[in-house]
């Protein structure tokens, strides 16, 4: 379970991108949305530790983490995989993976997250993370860096963002096989209606406050009806790229 | 052979006992050991320092070993080895030299490595310097490598220096005749007050000949690193040459490329990259529970692999 207790950040020139932030995480997936410039991803960077909250207490299964470092707080079960996967040139798939897990894997484990993520083992194990892999197959590599962690807590930063529609449909099942079989609980940053039908709670973040949280289908028939009375409102669907 | 001696062997040839086929292991300036085969001679030069490796026409799946190594402090040798590789044949070389120096005297190994590959042959030659020792004697290695491919022929040079060398200058030359291709793979890693200096030249004569030169370097601490490379499209011949290398701390890299063609056929690209590790690359490692220590050694690791 995550707690964020009154959590706010504010820039040295005195915005305020996030505010009063209170949440208590322990579903299997929540899903945040809300438009652009909300504080999502301030928020998912705030958990893992790479920025500090100006206010406010972070707490994991009842231990403070407000001030543990990036590494400190992946040691403890932190996870985020970043909205843009990160090339390495020299490093491969398994080395990456193995990291990951923390410990050395045999081919067949390291394959076997491969699998999850719907890419052929064999195909990409030994390839390097380099220009010559896809927007969408770095994505999923990156995804299965996270099911190779076994985190408590995992955080997306939007996973659809920059793959195809087909890769897309994919990166469904691969959460719904996730919420099936997790222990510890998933939080997305999203946009897209279908991530948000597998959530069990939503969070609907807007100027750095949040201004609904509760189950989805207290929250979800609401956000599409507003979506679909504001024409042109780019609370979903917005970030689908082609 | 003692302890120090056996570990240079170790790390520069990765040989713990004596190799199958031809070798020459060469100890403090003094061949130490030496064998030969029915298809490849060694024989040593009588009017300087070296050897001639002289491998039959059609010699195929035959390996050479030629280590070199330095363990008495002070001493400075200049070697002098030519490689006649016959027709058809298909040959792996592997060369290297470790120097280890714990006086007060620099110890330095100088070469000329000549490759003489004959029509269609194939050669793949793997050479590691290395340099170890607490002394404060520089350890120095010069070497310098002339390539001649004849028509068809393919030779394939691997070149690392990881780790102990003070001073380096590299001097690399290849002439390729038609339908011959080299490839050039080669390492550094430099700190300290090290300095590097990698020049290579390839004079791509004959038509349908291919070269691609590949380094990989990392600059550490207050070392320093130059590069350069010279391809002469002189046919209709593709030529490719990349420096790829990650600066940290108070290190100097520098890369200059020196492309000419003197033919409309001819094609011919350099890639230069210097750079710090990017901050993301950090970040997504400490994320997965790495120090930013563990963090930029696997970087590093990687990015030498």
């Amino acid at each position: 379970m995550l707690e964020l207790r009154n959590i706010g950040f504010h820039t040295d020139d005195g915005k305020d991108i996030l505010t009063e932030v209170n949440l208590v995480l322990d579903e299997k997936i929540v899903v945040i949305t809300g438009p652009n410039g909300g504080g999502k991803s301030t928020l998912a960077k705030i958990i893992a530790g790479i920025i500090q909250p100006t206010e406010g207490t972070i707490w994991l299964d009842g231990m403070d983490i407000t001030h543990m470092s990036v590494t400190e707080r992946a040691r403890v079960g932190v996870s985020l995989a970043f909205q843009q996967p990160v090339r390495f040139k020299g490093l491969t798939v398994k080395d990456l993976i193995t990291i990951a897990a923390g410990r050395d894997l045999t081919l067949n484990e390291a394959c076997k997250y491969l699998s999850e993520v719907g890419l052929c083992a064999k195909d990409y194990i030994e390839r390097e993370l380099n220009q010559s892999l896809s927007g969408g197959e770095m994505k999923r590599i990156e995804i299965a860096m996270i099911l190779a962690r076994d985190s408590k807590f995992s955080v997306f930063d939007e996973p659809e963002a920059g793959i195809d529609l087909w890769s897309f449909g994919n990166l469904i099942h691969v959460f719904e096989k996730m919420h099936r079989e997790t222990k510890g609980t998933i939080l997305i940053i999203s946009h897209q209606e279908r991530i948000l039908n597998i959530a069990d709670k939503i969070i609907y973040l807007k100027n750095g406050s949040v201004e609904r949280y509760g189950s989805r289908e207290e929250i979800l028939p609401d956000l599409l009806h507003d979506t679909a009375k504001a024409a042109g409102c780019n609370i979903l669907m917005d970030k689908l790229e082609g | 052979m003692d302890a120090i001696q056996k570990n240079l062997l170790h790390e520069v040839a990765e040989l713990d006992a004596l190799p199958v086929g031809a070798y020459n292991i060469r100890v403090n300036g003094e061949s130490s050991a030496r064998n030969t085969t029915a298809n490849i001679d060694i024989v040593s030069k009588t009017d300087k320092s070296g050897i001639d490796i002289i491998i039959k026409p059609n010699t195929v799946n035959e390996s050479v070993h030629i280590p070199v190594v330095l363990s008495q402090s002070g001493l400075k040798e200049m070697v002098y080895n030519d490689f006649y590789i016959g027709e058809n044949s298909d040959v792996t070389i592997v060369a290297g030299c470790g120097i280890h120096n714990c006086g007060a005297g620099d110890s330095s190994h100088e070469g000329l490595h000549r490759f003489f590959v004959g029509k269609n042959a194939r050669v793949r030659y793997v050479e590691k310097h290395y340099g170890e020792g607490s002394g404060e004697g520089k350890r120095v290695m010069n070497p310098m490598t002339e390539i001649h491919l004849e028509e068809g022929a393919y030779a394939k040079m691997e070149m690392t220096q990881i780790s102990g060398i003070d001073d380096t200058i590299r001097k690399t030359t290849a002439v390729l005749a038609a339908g011959a291709t080299l490839e050039v793979q080669e390492k550094v890693l430099t700190d300290g007050e090290q300095n590097a200096v990698s020049d290579f030249t390839a004079d791509l004569n004959g038509e349908g000949c291919s070269c691609n030169i590949v380094s990989r370097t990392v600059a550490k601490e207050n070392s320093t690193q130059h590069f350069a490379s010279t391809l002469n499209g002189n046919a209709a011949c593709s030529g490719h040459t990349e420096c790829d290398s990650i600066i940290m701390d108070s290190a100097r890299v520098s890369a200059s490329p020196n492309l000419t063609a003197a033919n409309i056929d001819a094609s011919l690209i350099h890639e230069a990259a210097i750079g710090k590790i990017a901050g993301e690359q950090l970040l997504k490692l400490m994320t997965l529970g790495l120090t930013e220590e563990e963090a930029e050694e696997q970087i590093v690791n990687g990015f030498l692999k």
